[in-house]
């Protein structure tokens, strides 16, 4: 494989459980609930799965444990966010810190007695690249197949999530909850049950996203194995105003320092490795606030316009 | 009687209270094939209310309601959109960001998975041509003015076949011809066999609209009558439960020195185009200058410049003797510059906040409400309670937040605001529009008072016997322009409508 080829196939590995769970957090965001517990929930995701895969040697359960924790924990936030209408940054910020606690707590507990009941340095099944060996061959191209079923999983849902937010009914409902709930239900469309429909399956996404990271990008568990990740996504989805389609392009810039990088400390440079692994965060957010302020100036575009409020219907 | 006529809806022991306040008491109200009902009261008598139980909004804490005869169990806008039941809010039920199509499509519940944009656009056009609402489908609502943005929402309703429309103060937000527009559409639809329940303040169109009429007052019915059997002035008592003036005593004309002048001012609208073109007068002291125009025409950006909120590209604005050209709003306002938005749901007041601070807004700065950086929290509710009192703003308590007043009652309590806060210079935009007859006669007696106390009023209004009531002088407003000023005393109606749609003198004559 030559050093483009390489450098690309990384870069899209790193960049799917971006990908997908900036997704998720927009199909969420857009219906005007914020759920800051993404790094919570990428965090859980992780754990889970590698643990059910590691007992169960199955990877289809270890994703599907994934998405039922992701679901579980966004519909705690769509609850107490929604039913509840507690302040939707509070609840958010106490599911990221509940999974980072809670994710480390089970890394110490869930584990086999032979390794002192820890998952740390434990291995599992892998989610493995599809492609067939003649695939692999070609240049440049092959790095976008050379992928596993994640990626391609993203693959599908990138114009997918496009076409369904502006070119369907339920997604035209969805964007009118986020932009102006009262005139959504005034239109009959259920505010709260579109809000809890979105905000479960962004967490789905998101689980899916951390469940990624500890069964394909970086095998096995580690505490804090999302390293701010999660962070990233709700930043990507700003910088992606909303739009999947443009999802994309954030992810593959933080996925494609982070090949770069990689790569660099793999040469053995004299550049400190702490600085290196730093290069994708502030890579990435001054990319972004240039980026985000130089289209905030030229477009009418933003948040959704409710984003962060709650809605009852005789409540002004 | 061998058959009774079947009301097309029946509300029947309608009540709705909200914390402090009975809303609705105990009310009954009957709508029939192709009739058209005005339902009359004071600002906070309870009709949005009664309309929004009616079309799945609120659920009435007690009474039933009746369609063609039959229960009708309503617990959402989806449940009364079966019925045929449709709403225009008083506040617009649109999404800004999305186009005219979309916000169509969003209210149709059988519209395949992948709507048919095509399909509906071509309907809409169709409606659009039928019932003259002429709107571009793919323009976005932040984009159209209001009247267009309503023209959608009754094709909104038009489009989904709706057999009982509610139009909440349609046209308080309308210019006179739009008014007219919509006159011709109510009738239309009427003709269908389809009925209406309309809310105006405005008598001339209850007249106009309307087969019959019900009056609220403090959330009951005082009085129902046939159109054709009561007058503008007995209705007005019946909404007031008083006799309300509809002239208004001035003292003579004696104006003092400028305190506001403008000297070929331009300024650009919201769309960068330009809405302000070399505008030129003088305001003085005890006079009340009238801007007449169809709404649309600058008299936002007019407004917006003299407060500061818009920046003007050209000219000089002074107020009292100093250049205040696109100064801050703040610096403005030290001026003694007061100002009732047009705009006054998001410009003009605090929806979060309670009635007493908003009344305190513009005086928090000073004693007697503060005393240096601390605020004196009796001293403002003290305040608040003679204000309310003063123009009969309707609110459970001076600590109620603001968006729970109804649309009325928010107009009311920014005008009390502004009135006490104005010491050279009053600017006025549409102040009366949205306000009952009791709460219009108030305010106009208010600007008056202002002028009699030595301040300079600059007064919007697109309703020209108000205009010539009110004004000392008259300056119309067509397309940026100053088209002519003219003493309100010896002016001629004729040509200042005419100056309004844009003809000038020669051209007519
Ligand atoms: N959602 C709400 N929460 C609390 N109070 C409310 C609510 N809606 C209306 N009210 C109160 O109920 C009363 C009736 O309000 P409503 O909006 O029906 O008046 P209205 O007759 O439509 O007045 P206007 O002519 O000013 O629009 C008012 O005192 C108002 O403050
Ligand atoms: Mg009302």
């Amino acid at each position: 494989m030559d050093f483009l080829t390489s450098i690309l196939t990384i870069t899209i590995r790193a960049g799917t459980s971006l990908t997908i769970a900036t997704i998720g957090e927009i199909l969420t965001e857009r219906s005007g609930i914020l759920n800051l517990g993404v790094e919570g929930i990428m965090l859980m995701g992780a754990l889970s799965a590698f643990t059910a895969v590691f007992y169960s040697h199955s990877i289809a359960i270890g994703l599907l444990v994934a998405i039922g924790v992701g679901g579980l924990l966004a519909l705690l936030h769509a609850f107490l966010t929604t039913t509840m209408r507690a302040n939707q940054v509070v609840s958010g910020l106490s599911i990221t810190l509940f999974g980072t606690g809670f994710s480390s707590f089970l890394g110490q507990r869930l584990g086999p007695v032979a390794n002192n009941f820890r998952l740390v340095g434990l291995r599992a099944e892998r989610i493995v690249p599809l492609a067939p060996e003649w695939v692999k061959q070609i240049p440049i191209i092959s790095a976008f197949f050379n992928q596993d079923i994640i990626t391609y999983l993203v693959y599908i849902l990138l114009p997918l999530a496009w076409f369904f937010l502006y070119k369907t009914r339920p997604g035209l409902w969805l964007r009118s909850v986020g932009e102006d709930p009262q005139t959504a239900d005034a239109m009959g469309i259920d505010v709260t049950k579109t809000r809890y429909l979105y905000t479960i399956l962004g967490g789905m996404m998101i689980a899916l996203g951390g469940a990624h990271l500890s069964l394909s990008y970086t095998p096995g568990w580690s505490e804090n194995i999302t390293g701010g990740r999660g962070w990233i996504v709700i930043a990507l989805v700003i910088f992606s105003m909303w739009n999947p389609a443009r999802a994309v392009w954030g992810a593959l810039l933080f996925g494609g320092i982070n090949a770069v990088q990689f790569r660099l400390q793999a040469s053995g440079t004299s550049i400190p490795a702490n600085f290196l692994n730093m290069m994708p965060y502030i890579g990435t957010i001054i990319v972004l606030v240039v980026m985000t302020w130089w289209e905030a100036l030229s477009k009418k575009v933003g948040a959704p316009a409710a984003l962060g409020t709650s809605y009852m219907r005789e409540d002004k | 009687m061998s058959e009774t006529v079947i009301p097309k809806v029946e509300m029947r022991g309608i009540s709705k209270s909200f914390p402090g306040v009975l809303a609705n008491d105990c009310v009954d109200l009957m709508l029939h094939r192709s009739e058209v009902l005005a339902l009359l009261g004071e600002n906070g008598a309870g009709k949005s209310t009664l309309m929004n139980v009616l079309c799945g909004l609120y659920r009435p804490d007690k009474g039933e309601i009746y369609i063609n005869g039959s229960y009708a169990d309503i617990h959402s806008p989806r449940d009364a959109q079966k019925y045929g039941i449709g709403m225009v809010h008083q506040n617009f039920k649109l999404v800004d960001s999305m186009s005219v199509l979309e916000n169509i499509i969003l209210g149709l519940k059988d519209e395949p998975f992948i709507p048919d944009f095509k399909r509906v656009r071509q309907r809409l056009v169709d409606l659009a041509a039928q019932y003259h609402l002429k709107v571009d489908p793919n323009a976005n609502i932040w984009q159209l003015s209001v009247g267009e943005q309503q023209r959608v929402e009754i094709l909104k309703l038009l489009y989904r076949n709706a057999e009982i429309l509610i139009l909440d103060e349609p046209t308080a937000v309308l210019t006179p011809q739009e008014s007219h527009e919509l006159s011709r559409v109510v009738h239309a639809m009427k003709q269908e066999g389809k009925s209406a329940v309309f809310i105006t303040h405005k008598m001339e169109e209850v007249m106009e609209f309307s087969d019959r009429v019900m009056v609220l007052r403090k959330g009951k019915v005082v009085a129902e009558a046939r159109t054709a059997d009561t007058t503008p002035k007995e209705l007005a008592r019946m909404m007031v439960g008083r006799e309300v003036l509809f002239q208004i005593e001035k003292k003579p004309f004696c104006p003092g020195e400028v305190v506001l002048e403008l000297s070929n001012i331009d300024a650009l609208g919201d769309r960068g185009l330009l809405a302000l073109n070399n505008v030129s007068f003088q305001l003085r002291a005890g006079e009340i200058l009238g801007i007449a125009g169809v709404a649309g025409n600058g008299q936002r950006e007019l407004a917006e410049v003299v407060t500061g909120l818009r920046r003007s590209t050209k000219g000089a604005l002074r107020i009292g003797n100093k250049d205040m050209t696109n100064k801050s709003p703040l610096e403005i306002i030290r001026q003694g510059v007061a100002h009732i938005p047009q705009d006054r749901s998001s410009v003009g007041a605090v929806g979060d906040l309670s009635v007493a601070s908003n009344l305190a807004m513009k005086q928090y700065r000073s004693r007697p409400l503060a005393a240096g950086i601390f605020l004196l929290p009796k001293r403002i509710v003290d305040l608040a309670r003679a204000l309310i009192e003063k123009f009969h703003i309707a609110t459970p308590s001076p600590q109620t937040q603001v968006k729970f007043l109804s649309g009325g009652n928010v107009q009311k309590t920014i005008l009390a605001r502004e009135i006490g806060a104005a010491r050279t210079v009053m600017v006025a935009v549409y102040p009366s529009r949205g306000l009952d007859v009791g709460a219009t006669e108030t305010v106009r007696r208010q600007l008056i008072n202002q002028r009699d106390g030595g301040l300079g009023v600059l007064f919007f209004s697109e309703d020209l016997d108000e205009l010539l009531q009110v004004s000392d002088r008259i300056a119309v407003l067509f397309e940026g322009r100053i088209m002519g000023i003219f003493d309100a005393d010896k002016a001629d109606i004729e040509q200042i409508g005419m100056l309004m749609a844009g003809m000038s003198k020669e051209a007519t004559a």
